[in-house]
């Protein structure tokens, strides 16, 4: 299956790590990986922030960059669901772009990938890939098929960061308090790795549990799918 | 025009009022306590129902066809509380509503009325205008007597003192009721009953709000759990009621709808204790003398907006406060108005009416677009949605700032995938502050962000660099 990688500009950007393993668990599943190096940003800052008007030409040029594609697939539970959800809003038609979970378990149809991942894990269910896409328990399930991977519930797991893009500055107290939450949250598990689908999310909560030198690492769901016993995860940060 | 006093005068920005709130550790214990525990309660009395999605659906559809001929149904009600023996008033705005409230209190010498639970007098602030006017007004709803008497301001459309606990709750009951009360709930009550009895027995005029009000028959329905509504709404000689001109239904019928997803949603009971109807005024039966205030105060400015005026739906029933996680560390004052977390946040702007009031135009930016308040929301108000729009405004009538600078020239970068990797490139440099992989520092406004959390140092090499490298 021809495959377009949408890596959103923060992927792309701040963690190349992801969009590379979204490539190897993809071509190892069979798919041929296209990455069309026009696309940059999906707009969801501007569009979120107020800046509607900026947001257009970027959804316009989303459409112009995948237009041809019968499937693109996003790291981001956010930025698929902008595509989705509000790209139709500004006048565009978009291909089908998928979270990646849900294009693993609804288009392709797997739920055991194949991964080898010897961690104690914890899953975050992020905002949008939950309430706009509604993914569901989606990634529990690819989790769980994940050979010496150790799932702990995370406790009150539907309940935001605080992240929610430029709100982490504009109110970022309030966002803090709801980081600190998030933080209490995951260290109750004794979870050694955070994942989620959202590198955005990822990036708020890790900063966080870094800040207090925890010892909890953010990991990306794609990296540990594409982790295998061959081609372990290695953490690169 | 006379300011709208849906916002508290002298109000400050959310950011502001929340900083200080945050630092309340009693409300934020009590907060967190009783939004967690109503969370709870309402998912399992919604999980009980089979075709909660399809009466979501129903109430969205029934508000939206009242929303869209307001103006015919408008009149029908009136027609039909006239028929009734009913008085029909129309106040364009909160100056209005009061005056005519006032003048009606007077022409009953009522120097004292009783009043049930209602936000629409909350927003016009008829307690303090008919205070001025020399008529004092008794909140009997227990609640809202605790912030009445605490000379405090509700935080909570449901439950408005939900930010008290008890031991707060008993040291305001003992300062202004004068009595020796335990802080047991039902000692609490008790001292509250007594106060309120001798009230609701001498009091000529009773003052209420409406929940619903049914347009061909001309019924006026209130739900309330205490009874207290129902002693205000049966007792005294004269009724006044002040609703807002969006809570419509057309008919008798559409109720079975409301009164299915109201009470669920709000206190999470599957039926409303108290639900009080009457129509118009029957002989010899309950108040003889019925007056209905219709109050305009920036709805229909709203309705012109088609993107906004779905907040017109909104039942009041503040499922959307409980679950929202901004709301829940902030509480409800922080939000300066009777109309507090999501629903507030796009309601209370919209009746405003101003985005050059920096108080109002910044509620829209106090949520992280999580999206629990949409998903519960039983007339299904896209609250997200509403959000970003009102940002919009926000951000156009503040013209240039460094925010709108920066923000152009981000989208300038996008537009261009050249420019954009050049940008790439030039912000990898970025990684040179950092130490061990983590930037603990930013110069303003990334402060803002490392005050309380690191960054990763960017990677020398971007996906598209190792893209272009090994496949490209």
């Amino acid at each position: 299956m021809r495959v377009a990688l949408f890596a959103t500009c923060l992927t792309d950007t701040f963690f190349p790590e992801t969009a590379r393993a979204v490539v190897r668990l993809l071509e190892r599943l069979g798919c041929s990986v296209e990455f069309p190096l026009d696309q940059t940003c999906c707009g969801q800052m501007h569009f979120n922030t107020g800046y509607r008007e900026h947001s257009k030409p970027l959804a316009r040029k989303y459409t112009d960059v995948f237009g041809d594609y019968d499937h693109v697939v996003a790291p981001s539970g956010s930025c698929a669901g902008m595509v989705r959800e509000v790209h139709p809003t500004l006048g565009e038609s978009p291909p089908r772009t998928f979270e990646l979970a849900e294009f693993l378990v609804d288009v392709l149809g797997v739920t055991d990938v194949g991964a080898w991942f010897p961690h104690r894990v914890t899953y975050h269910p992020t905002c949008h890939s939950l309430r706009m896409l509604g993914v569901g328990d989606k990634p529990l399930a690819l989790l769980r098929a994940v050979k010496a991977l150790d799932l702990v519930e995370l406790p009150d797991s539907t309940h935001c960061c605080g992240f929610g893009g430029t709100f982490a500055v504009k109110n970022a107290e309030t966002s803090t308090a709801m980081l600190a939450d998030k933080m209490t949250s995951v260290l109750s598990t004794g979870a050694e790795v955070l994942s989620a689908g959202d590198n955005s999310c990822l990036m708020h909560i890790g900063g966080g549990l870094s800040r207090l030198r925890t010892g909890v690492r953010p990991v990306h769901l794609a990296e540990i799918l594409a982790s295998t016993e061959e081609d372990p995860w290695l953490a690169t940060r | 025009m006379a300011r709208n006093p849906v916002t508290w005068l002298g109000s400050p920005t959310f950011p502001k009022a929340a900083h200080e709130a945050l630092a309340d550790t009693q409300l934020r214990q009590n907060l967190r306590k009783a939004t967690g525990t109503i969370r709870g309660r309402r998912a399992a009395a919604v999980g009980e129902m089979t075709d909660w999605e399809q009466l979501r659906v129903a109430g969205e559809q029934i508000k939206d066809d009242v929303l869209s001929r307001l103006d015919t149904l408008l009149l029908q009600l009136e027609e039909s509380v006239t028929a009734r023996g009913g008085v029909v008033h129309w106040a364009r705005d909160a100056e209005e509503a009061n005056k005519i409230v006032l003048d009606l209190c007077r022409a009953e010498n009522a120097r004292e009325v009783v009043k049930v639970k209602s936000m629409a007098t909350a927003e016009i602030g008829l307690n303090e205008a008919l205070e001025a006017g020399g008529v004092h007004a008794i909140e009997t709803d227990l609640a809202e007597l605790i912030v009445q008497l605490g000379d405090d301001r509700p935080s909570h459309i449901l439950v408005p003192a939900i930010h008290r606990n008890r031991s707060e709750i008993r040291e305001i009951f003992q300062r202004r009721m004068g009595v020796e009360v335990s802080d047991e709930p039902a000692d609490l009550a008790e001292a509250a009953r007594v106060y309120l009895r001798e009230k609701f027995l001498t009091a000529k005029v009773a003052i209420s709000g409406a929940n619903f009000a049914v347009a061909d028959s001309g019924s006026i329905v209130v739900l309330e759990s205490e009874g207290n509504g129902r002693m205000c709404l049966t007792l005294p000689e004269t009724l006044i009621t002040v609703m807002g001109i969006e809570k419509l239904v057309p008919t008798w019928q559409d109720l079975e709808v409301f009164l299915q997803l109201l009470p669920r949603s709000s206190t999470a009971e599957r039926m409303n204790p108290y639900t009080s109807v009457w129509t118009g005024v029957t002989p010899g039966d309950g108040p003889q003398r019925f007056h209905l205030v219709l109050i305009d105060n920036g709805r229909t400015a709203t309705l012109e907006d088609s993107v906004g005026r779905q907040a017109l739906r909104c039942i009041r029933c503040s499922a959307c406060l409980n679950v929202c996680p901004v709301y829940e560390r902030t509480g409800g004052q922080s939000y300066g108005s009777v109309y507090p977390g999501p629903i507030g946040a796009i309601l209370t702007p919209q009746l405003v009416g101003d985005m050059h009031d920096p108080q109002a135009a910044s509620l829209p930016f106090a949520s992280s677009l999580c999206g629990a308040c949409f998903e519960v929301c039983p007339v299904r108000i896209d609250i997200p949605s509403v959000l970003t729009h009102l940002r919009a405004e926000a951000v156009e009538a503040k013209g240039r700032t460094a925010e709108s600078v920066a923000m152009a020239a981000a989208a300038w970068v996008f537009r261009e995938a050249s420019r954009y990797e050049k940008a790439q490139k030039a912000g990898s440099l970025a990684r040179f502050l950092a130490r061990d992989g983590r930037i603990t520092s930013l110069p303003w406004p990334g402060s803002k962000w490392t005050a309380s959390r690191d960054v990763p140092a960017p990677p020398s090499e971007s996906f598209r660099a190792w893209w272009r490298k090994n496949r490209g």
